[in-house]
Parts: C-alpha cells; structure tokens; sequence
C-alpha cells in the first residue's frame, strides 16, 4: 500500500515542482513570512518604554510586567503567527486542487485509476503529495525565524513569547492540521467539478475562517494564548477526521471517469 | 437471585447469536453450492440455454437466450475461457427530465484465452462502458463476469492487475519523461524488475534513444506507442486496447497493428476495440458487432458465409444471355447474377460445385478467363448488422 502512496507523491512533486511557476510560489511566501516578521523585530526598539499610553489591545497580549516596547513587538509578530499559519495553507491548496481534475483534464486518470491503486491510496498520495513540502517548507522557515530571531536583541519575554507554547503549538500542530483540513477540502472540491480554474477559486474559501481570526485578532476580539490553541486544535483535528471520511465517501471514481467531459 | 436471572439471560443471548451465526453459515454453504449448480446448467450447452440463479433462497431464472453459434460450446472454463460475461448490464442514471440511459445491455459473451477479440459498434454503442466494466473500473448494474478466472465485482483489485488498458487517448504525464512515465506504473503495478521492464519495452517500442524526453513532446504515434507499453509493463495475460490506432498516420497505424500482431503471436488475450474495419478483418480472430447489445459474435469468414452466402465470380471474356439461364437450371447453385462480362454465382459449396459449373460453361462455349470468390467486406458485414439492429 505504502509503496503505491509513495509512488504518487514522487509522481505528483515530480510533475508539481517541474512548473517553475509553482516552484517560484512554494519559495517566495515563505521566504517573505520569514524576513518580515525579522525585519520587524530587528527595526522596533527593544528596550523598555512606557507602558502607560499602551492601547488596550496591546495590553491583552502582553504580561503585567511587561515595558510597551516588548507588547508592541509581542502584538505585531503575534500577526505573523497567523501568516505562518496560513502559509501551509495556501501553498497545497492550489496543488490539491489541481490533483483530481488535473488527472482527468490531461486524461490521465483513467489509465491511473486502471492501476491496483484503491481510492483512499489515491486520495492519502494526493494529499500528502501536496501538504508535506508546505508542512516542511513552514517550519524550516520557522527554525530560520528562532535561530535569527534573538539576534535582533530581543528582551527574554519577547523571546520567551516567541519560544513559548503559543507559537509551538500554532506553527507546529495547528498549521499543520489546517493544512491537512484545506487539502482535504481542496481534494473534495477538486473530485466534485470539472474545471481546474473553478476548483482553486472554491478552495480557496478554506481561507476565510483563517481571515476571520487574523481580522478578529486585529481588532483585539480574539487573543491568541495557549487556550485559543488548544481549542482550535481540538476543533481542527474533529474537522480534519470528517473531511478525510467525506473525502473518501464523496469520491466517485465512477462519476468521475464517467460524467466528466 | 437478580444475578442468576442476568446470567441466564447472558446465557440465552450467546445461544441466540451462535444459532443466529450457525444460519448464515448453513445460508452461506447452499447459496455456494447452488451456484455451482448455476455453472453445471450452463455447462449443459446446447442452441437454447437457461441460466439459473439461487440468491437468497430463491430459484429465479436470469436469462434464458439464444446463444450466438460462435460461443464456444464449452462455456465458462476458466482453464480456457479469458472473459466470461453473464447478462452484464449497465445503466446510467441521468437528471431527473430525462431517462435513464442503457449503455450496455445483457452482455452474455466469452472470450477464450489467446483470441483477439474485435469489439466493433458505432459511437456511443457501449464498447468503452463494456471495457470499463471488465476492467473493474465501473460497477455493472447487473449480471456478472469473470475475468481471468477472477470475479468482478468481488475482485476488481485482482482484475486490475492481470490486465492492461490501453485507453482511447493516450493520457500520459506530459511534463514527465518517457522513462519517468512507464517507471511510475510499473510501480503502482507492483512490477519486481520496473526498471528492466521499463527498458525493454522502451526498447520494444523504439523509444529508448527518447527516454529522457518529456512525453508532452512526442507525436501522436509515439504517445500511442509509449501508452501501449504502460499497458504491457505489469506482463498482463489479458489487454484491452481501446482504439489503438485511431488518430494516427499510416505509417505509426501500421507500426501499431504490426506490434498487435506480435503480441496475439505471444499468445496473448486481446480485447480490440475499434472502428477500423480492416484493422478488426486483419487482427482478429473473431469480432462482435455490439450496438448496446451484441448483435453478432463470430469468426469474420463465418459472419461473411452466413449473411452473404459464398459467391463465385467468373470472368468470361464474353457473355452470353443465354448462359445465365443454363447456369440457373444446374441443381446447386442458389443464385446467378450477371454483371458485364462476369457471372456471379452463389453456390454453398464453391470447393465441390466450381469443377461442374467450369465444366458447363466450357461446354456451353464460354472462354474463361478468371475464376475467384467474391469476399464481402467486413464493412459490408458491419453495415449490414448494424442497419438491421
């Protein structure tokens, strides 16, 4: 079984990353997550400030004794938290939702589907094919981020925010399981419509409950702390479970090869 | 007291579910056996053949047709019999305006090990639904198969592996090299040796000096030619070719039909679909004519006999009308019909009845210059069966 996955994830990286297009995306978001939130440290003042005219928003995220310099640092890394969350996201979702309709665009599925492959070989191929280099490529960039990050000449509570759970927990699991969420939802719009171009523009509404977050956190409705993490990756991984179910109950090799025009 | 009575009650639950399991073992046994007992019936043979079914206790007669003459009359042995098909059907459900479409229908067929079997019908007849079925890809929505002695449905998985599907667009990984292309099927096929199979059909094909090349560069024909050798990397006795050679010039047609050629020499099953009539008269050792149902299934020479008849042509270098008339009254022959300076006689035995007609047109003073038989073509076969259908 396992060597058939294999198999289609070489097959897909091999077809993905020979698109110089795909290639130039996968590397650009990254790169730029990673040099702005650096850039941002390295430009922001460090030491301490007065704390008394700091916004109240500021003041959610940051500890009691914390100077304003350090909340403000803390808030507006905090943003790119969210960015490195949705890196993993954005990537995979234009390869997954390619991967179904692509095949039966070129007319390659058939002679695929021919093939002792199984259905849930095709679909765990597809989805790892296309959320393990974004998966990596994040948290690469977010070893970069931690290694360069105290040369900035941050204070230990802004790198003990930074090492903290908060950011562990988000990058390393929770942008993960949305990565995992958005392929599969990616592979289930991808295997419901004919067109390439309509599967991207529908998978990409993956995004909008990110947007929300990112929106609500700017405005100081929702904070992230360890709590609003844990919750999310409960949540994410229940949604996780039920799109890779649906995925597999919803994918119609018959429908496909035989509808589709 | 309260535990004793649970404990009985536990008691009468396990014997409940054991006598419960020793009835669908029992259910199990008989319905196995009477489908053998559905295989003895067919083995019976003879012009008309009812085939019978137990499912779920029942006796239910399933098919009682006519079977074609050419079927061959050991029917399903697996040992011989590559494809056996039994009332396979497939309907299509549409929007809710419109009805349901029959793509296929009671397709009752065998096909014995090492034939090339054309599958020849117009568009839209069913022949792609038909080899999606029998290549497990699509569910009938009813009758059954077999498939190398494997059963669809049950098997599909199995089925895939021992056959090849060569489908009617080539439909490879265009950004991917030739080399790339056949190493990753032979892969998902499980082949031991892909890298050695993958070279020598490479080579088979003439590829190899273009095995680094994207496929997305290759012409037609040599698209064709590398899809063939995806079907063949895995060595399955069985190939279904879905118009192998539809698109392609002469010359990579040719090429295609010799490489055919090769491989029914191989002792390979060959299941052909195709529109190319020649192709099918040349390759196959016996065709169906299918337009959602079979219409016909038999050897190309046999269909001629059967609905031309044997006709004999004699090239005269003159004709007289009288000649026509004398030809007539000779006991054997079935009809005369005169066209120029030629003679065609249908006759049912042209090997013992030509030495006595030669001999009376000699003696009726006709000078002769060229005696021959007159072969419908296939399309003529074609044309005919599928008007009638």
């Amino acid at each position: 079984m396992f060597e058939r996955v294999r198999v289609l994830i070489e097959k897909e990286w091999a077809e993905v990353f020979k698109n110089r297009m795909v290639l130039f995306t996968v590397a650009l978001m990254p790169l730029l997550f990673t040099i702005l939130p650096l850039t941002v440290l390295f430009l922001t003042p460090s030491g301490s400030g007065d704390s008394a005219d700091m916004p109240e928003m500021f003041a959610a995220s940051c500890g009691q004794s914390m100077s304003a310099n350090e909340c403000l640092q803390i808030y507006l890394i905090d943003e790119f938290l969210l960015l490195y969350m949705m890196m993993p996201l954005a990537i995979p979702i234009a390869i997954a939702a390619y991967s179904i309709v692509g095949e039966k665009t070129t007319r390659s599925l058939e002679p695929l589907l021919a093939t002792p492959i199984t259905t849930e070989e095709l679909l765990l191929g597809k989805g790892l094919a296309a959320v393990l280099p974004a998966i990596l490529i994040t948290w690469l960039c977010f070893g970069i981020f931690l290694l360069l990050a105290p040369l900035s000449g941050i204070s230990a509570a802004v790198r003990a925010h930074v090492f903290g759970p908060t950011w562990l927990l988000a990058v390393l699991l929770l942008g993960p399981l949305m990565a995992i969420a958005a392929v599969n939802f990616a592979i289930i719009v991808s295997s419901r419509v004919s067109d390439p171009r309509t599967a991207e523009q529908v998978s990409m509404v993956i995004i909008v409950p990110l947007m929300v977050v990112l929106f609500g956190q700017l405005a100081g409705v929702i904070i992230l702390n360890p709590t609003f993490m844990l919750i999310s990756i409960a949540v994410m991984l229940a949604a996780d479970v039920g799109l890779v179910y649906l995925g597999a109950r919803l994918f119609g090799r018959e429908v496909i090869l035989t509808r589709w025009k | 007291m309260a535990m004793r009575t649970l404990r009985r009650l536990l008691r009468l639950i396990k014997a409940q579910q054991l006598l419960k399991r020793l009835i669908t073992i029992l259910t199990a046994i008989f319905v196995y056996r009477h489908k053998t007992v559905f295989l003895a019936v067919q083995d019976t043979g003879g012009e008309y053949t009812e085939s019978i079914q137990f499912c779920q206790g029942k006796r239910s007669i399933i098919n009682s047709s006519r079977h074609l003459n050419a079927t061959p009359k050991s029917f399903f042995d697996p040992q011989t019999v590559m494809i056996h098909t039994q009332n396979l059907t497939r309907i299509f459900k549409r929007s809710k305006n419109e009805p349901p479409l029959t793509a296929v229908e009671g397709l009752t067929l065998d096909v014995p090990r090492g034939e090339v079997f054309g599958f020849l019908g117009p568009n839209g007849a069913g022949k792609t639904t038909t080899v999606r079925m029998l290549t497990g890809l699509i569910a009938p929505s009813s009758g059954q198969a077999t498939i190398n002695g494997l059963r669809l449905g049950e098997q599909n998985q199995a089925i895939r592996r021992s056959v090849g599907l060569l489908t009617e667009t080539p439909g490879m990984y265009d950004r991917l090299s030739a080399l790339k292309n056949l190493t990753i099927f032979a892969r998902l096929y499980g082949v031991a040796d892909a890298n050695e199979q993958v070279e020598k059909y490479l080579r088979m094909l003439g590829l190899w000096e273009r095995r680094f090349d994207e496929a997305g560069s290759f012409s037609k024909g040599m698209r064709q030619k590398l899809a063939i050798a995806r079907a063949l990397l895995h060595e399955p006795p069985l190939l279904f070719l879905d118009e192998p050679t539809s698109g392609l010039d002469p010359e990579a047609a040719h090429m295609v039909r010799d490489f055919i050629a090769e491989l029914k020499n191989a002792g390979r099953t060959i299941f052909l679909c195709t529109h190319n009539l020649d192709e099918a008269d040349r390759l196959c050792d016996r065709i169906a004519i299918f337009k959602t149902h079979l219409i016909e299934v038999d050897t190309p020479q046999a269909l001629r006999q059967r609905l031309f008849g044997r006709t004999v042509v004699f090239h005269l270098r003159e004709l007289n009308p009288g000649w026509v008339e004398a030809v007539q009254a000779m006991p054997f022959v079935q009809s005369v019909q005169s066209r120029a300076n030629r003679l065609l006689v249908r006759l049912s035995d042209p090997e013992a009845q030509n030495p006595l007609l030669i001999r009376r047109l000699v003696e009726l003073g006709a000078d002769l210059q060229f005696v021959g038989e007159l072969r419908a073509s296939l399309e003529d076969i074609y044309l005919n069966l599928i008007r009638e259908a």
